[in-house]
């Protein structure tokens, strides 16, 4: 998938007007956040939770090599397979030979999101495997070509309506006259026709929420029972995933888990959590025969002992995209490519690079809400704040925007020519505002009048007001 | 190729923190912690419990999330409790039996109207039987896990999922279910940690159950696992 | 006490009120206040805009100008926040001026939460016979945890009473510069802002960031809205008879 975050502000102005998906936010905006409030309001240790979240991942981090040996040897002790891939290359290489060598036709995948990083439809296409998503919202979004646009809720972009006519124009045995006007019905079109899928699935494709380097295994969790038909019904299962996803213990887990539903969907705990080790055993009548783990780095060892390395206690629960006001703006497609919201605004540039994610970090407001509710506190608007650092360093802002900033900041730093100059600029709006008390338009200022009037200043700055009054207070 | 990007990374990895190998004794402190499977903060709602209230919340937290709860006090009682709940939601009677040994002795034989098949789920099986392993009660959690009598897709496929659970089987957190499974010995391959039935919110964010799993979890709880005769449901 | 005012160049520039209105509030609560000639601004554009020095070279004036009083007050949870989170991180990597940075943060405060949890104010003596309704500046709310002590206050406004709106602590969509830079985006925020203000009934809207006021009173003429917009501490220092609504005619 090509990235569009360079067109990040043309994206946005397509989102914002789109009736369509302003609906479909509306709703999220209204859904998500509550459902997770009333979840953390029931269980008292949430607070304390995420400070040990954040230290669970923090010391794993530390450590990351010990941890991935250790994983790499409890995978191979219970029968699987372990593939370092450096790059997005190297991932979708070792997942093709591992089709290949099993002759694989269908693929059926249970969402997993770094397969979406390194473009793993595409390259099976291509070389003649039909990959089948089977998370219900994925595999709309398959249907219709679109990338996601949200972590959990990859079509939340979409309504019924749009649904259905997905579902029509490419369900070709699908009866005209049956009704898919409810969520129920279209529910149930795609469980007849993903079904046979599953069953006819060479190879099955799963994420990972966690690796546990304890017993080597790999953690999904998911609502739908779509990742177990994934990864039990297949000879093969594989596991594309990255670094940053180990835990030391199945403890460790567990407390990553207590915080991942809640801050995802606001439910106590997902309905299938589901641990995995290694292939099938001696006397198993079912599972896959195969377990392969392609672990990808794509630039994630260089994002440790940097300033971004907080970035990687993500568990990519979707708390920050669901509370923040910008996503729930422009919607997820605005970001450009597959990780949007705060936290796409901050992975992204560190996969694609600032000078084509530019835009992400810089549109917040920081208003910190993302911070707020993070499971694992990772600081956000501090992270995308060092992109604009970045971006400020390598002169990527347009240079208008950095010679008003230079301006502002040589008279900041020179406070009696600031006092004097804001004294008069203000004098001068002032008396021109007075009359109305507000500007519809003022040259320099369209950015602000395009939207909104601009109040006008009262006439006199504080410091010349506290100027006068300290001069009448010695006169007394 | 692998094997070069597995040096590099690690490499990569160990000069992005700037140090080399860890020390063979830092390794050791490593793998001890590890090895100590110490317990993070565990929530009070359901620790503190005694056995009666750790099941009443395993129940209440189950049925929050759309699991169906039949209580009965006797082993003897299930093949009962079953053919009631196919009966009251209009189901047909032919069940597939996890082809585990501790399903063995429940009096099948008392309910003969129920067609039962042992063995592991085909495509057409309507309704599962299997045992579980353990259960959560902090919320409402089944564990089962994969082997030769468990097969993992009868918990997957049938439309209808009922699950046996007997009282003395219910902990009560996940950290409890991590504990009984290392004095149960080696990893499964599988562990299904289940709670409620399979469900979707991906259209306009509207619960629906029953997306690709079953659209209906029922546990048959035993109250005394070593009561005899067929005692009434509680 | 001896109290520095840090005005801000915002009130500065286009409200000198709510600075007259601070210094009221303080010396009510029995403070000292004094008005540094020395401060500008806070640096905060050029902080979030990713010119970490020039924000450093502004930061090292105001540590400067705010040296030896005993707190530093600002009607501004964001530029309050900027001083007290934001300055001994940008000194992280310079042990000269860290502890400085470290110990103006720890004197800086936002007003109101200042004269509630500092000063231990309970009630204002004034009177305004209004209903309103209150919007949480991002900053002041979640850097600083000002949430009650703006409410305390109004609850003891003669004649005010407080209608509560939802979505009171999602942003309005001014984001320093994000406003001019993303004006569709933030169009959107302000245009929701705007709906649940109205949506309480309320004659005005208050707030403790003159940011968000400008942006809402600017929202709210547009499209001709006949509800007031005030900072909240011209309330509290019954000073809404000095200067007219935001944005209305003089």
């Amino acid at each position: 998938m090509l990235p569009t975050s360079r067109t990040f502000e043309a994206n946005a102005r397509a989102g914002l007007a789109n009736p369509i998906l302003q609906r479909a936010l509306a709703l999220m905006q209204s859904g998500f956040p509550e459902r997770r409030r009333l979840a953390v309001g029931r269980l008292p240790e949430f607070e304390a939770l995420r400070e040990i979240g954040k230290s669970i991942k923090n010391h794993t981090l530390e450590h990351l090599d010990f941890y991935l040996e250790l994983f790499e040897g409890k995978v191979l002790a219970s029968g699987g397979q372990v593939h370092w891939a450096r790059t997005p290359d190297e991932a979708r290489a070792a997942v093709l030979q591992i089709c290949r060598s099993v002759d694989a036709k269908i693929v059926t995948k249970g969402k997993p999101m770094i397969a979406e990083e390194v473009g793993l439809n595409e390259c099976l296409e291509e070389n003649g495997i039909t990959p089948v998503e089977t998370d219900l919202g994925e595999y709309i979004i398959q249907l219709r070509h679109e990338p996601p646009s949200h972590l959990i809720a990859p079509a939340i972009h979409l309504m019924k309506e749009q649904v259905a006519a997905t579902f029509r124009a490419d369900h070709r045995a699908l009866d005209p006259e049956r009704s898919l006007a409810e969520a129920r019905q279209l529910c149930d079109e795609a469980r007849a026709v993903l079904r046979p899928r599953f069953l006819a699935a060479d190879v099955g494709i799963t994420g990972a929420n966690f690796l546990v380097a304890e017993t080597g295994s790999s953690i999904i969790v998911t609502n739908e029972g779509n990742g177990d038909l994934t990864q039990t019904l297949p000879r093969v299962h594989i596991v594309i995933t990255s670094l940053e996803k180990l835990v030391p213990t199945l403890e460790d887990a567990a407390t990553l888990l207590r915080l991942l539903a809640r801050s995802a969907t606001g439910q106590e705990f997902s309905s299938y959590t589901t641990v995995s080790t290694g292939p099938r055993r001696p006397g198993d009548r079912d599972g896959p025969e195969q377990y392969h783990v392609v672990l990808l780095d794509n630039g994630r060892s260089t994002l440790l002992g940097g300033e971004f390395q907080e970035m990687l206690r993500c568990i990519r629960c979707s708390a920050c995209m669901n509370h923040c006001p910008v996503y729930a703006a422009v919607g997820g497609h605005a970001y450009g490519w597959v990780y949007s919201g705060p936290m796409g605004a901050v992975l992204t540039p560190s996969l694609i690079g600032i000078a084509d994610a530019r835009h992400l970090p810089n549109a917040s407001t920081f208003c910190g809400q993302c911070e707020n509710v993070c499971p694992v506190k990772i600081p956000l608007p501090k992270m995308m704040r060092h992109w604009r650092e970045r971006e400020f360093s390598q002169k990527l802002n347009p240079p208008m925007y950095r010679a008003g900033l230079s301006l502002w900041v040589w008279v900041a730093k020179r406070p009696a020519l600031y006092h004097a100059l804001v004294g008069l600029a203000s004098r001068a709006l002032g008396r021109l505002g007075r009359g109305r008390g507000r500007f519809r338009t003022l040259p320099l200022a369209s950015g602000w009048t395009v939207v909104r009037d601009l109040p006008a200043p009262e006439g006199r700055s504080f410091h010349s007001l506290w100027v006068q009054r300290r001069k009448g207070e010695t006169r007394k | 190729m692998s094997g070069e990007a597995r040096e590099e990374i690690l490499a990569r990895i160990r000069r992005s923190l700037t140090r080399g190998r860890l020390s063979a004794a830092r390794e050791t402190e490593l793998r001890e912690l590890v090895a100590a499977h110490r317990r993070n903060l565990i929530p009070a709602r359901a620790a503190a419990l005694d056995d009666p209230d750790r099941v009443s919340l395993f129940v209440a937290m189950a049925e929050e999330v759309q699991t169906t709860v039949a209580r009965v006090n006797s082993p003897a009682a299930v093949p009962e409790a079953v053919a009631r709940y196919l009966a009251a939601e209009n189901l047909p009677a032919n069940l597939v039996l996890a082809p585990d040994p501790s399903l063995d002795d429940l009096p099948w034989g008392a309910r003969p109207l129920l067609r039962i098949r042992r063995g592991r789920a085909e495509e057409r099986d309507a309704v599962s039987l299997t045992p579980c392993f353990g259960a959560i009660a902090e919320t409402g959690t089944l564990m089962l896990i994969s082997g030769a009598g468990t097969p993992t897709a009868l918990n997957f496929l049938p439309d209808t999922h009922i699950v046996l659970v007997y009282a003395d089987q219910v902990v009560a957190t996940y950290e409890d279910g991590w504990d009984r499974l290392r004095a149960a010995g080696a990893m499964p391959r599988t562990i299904n940690l289940i709670t409620g039935p399979s469900r979707t919110g991906d259209i306009e964010q509207r619960i629906e159950l029953g997306a690709h799993g079953p659209r209906r979890l029922h546990i048959v709880l035993v109250d005394d696992r070593q009561k005899a005769g067929d005692g009434e449901d509680k | 006490m001896r109290v520095a005012l840090f005005v801000t160049c915002l009130v500065d520039f286009f409200r000198p009120t709510v600075g007259l209105a601070a210094v009221h509030l303080l010396e009510k609560a029995g403070c000292t206040v004094e008005v540094p000639r020395a401060q500008t601004c806070c640096g905060q554009p050029a902080y979030n805009s990713g010119d970490r020095a020039g924000a450093k070279g502004i930061a090292v004036q105001m540590i400067d100008a705010f040296e030896g009083y005993d707190y530093v007050v600002a009607p501004s949870g964001s530029c309050a926040g900027m001083l007290g989170r934001h300055y001994p991180e940008l000194f992280t990597d310079n042990p000269a001026v860290l502890p400085r940075a470290e110990e103006l943060a720890a004197r800086s405060w936002e007003l109101v939460s200042f004269l509630v949890d500092v000063c231990g104010m309970q009630t204002v003596a004034a009177r305004w016979q209004r209903e309103v309704t209150y919007h949480d500046a991002c900053s002041g709310l979640r850097e600083l945890g000002v949430k009650d002590q703006p409410r305390r206050l109004l609850a003891s406004v003669d004649g005010l009473r407080l209608r509560e709106m939802s979505g009171a602590e999602v942003c309005c969509g001014f984001g320093g510069t994000f406003c001019v830079k993303y004006p569709d985006i933030s169009d959107k925020m302000v245009s929701d802002k705007e709906a649940d203000i109205a949506a309480t009934g309320a004659e005005a809207v208050l707030a403790g960031d003159l940011g968000c006021l400008l942006n809402i009173a600017g929202k709210l003429h547009r499209h001709n809205r006949r509800i007031e917009v005030r900072h909240v501490a011209e309330v509290l220092a019954g000073m809404t008879e000095e200067a007219p609504p935001i944005g209305a005619p003089q």
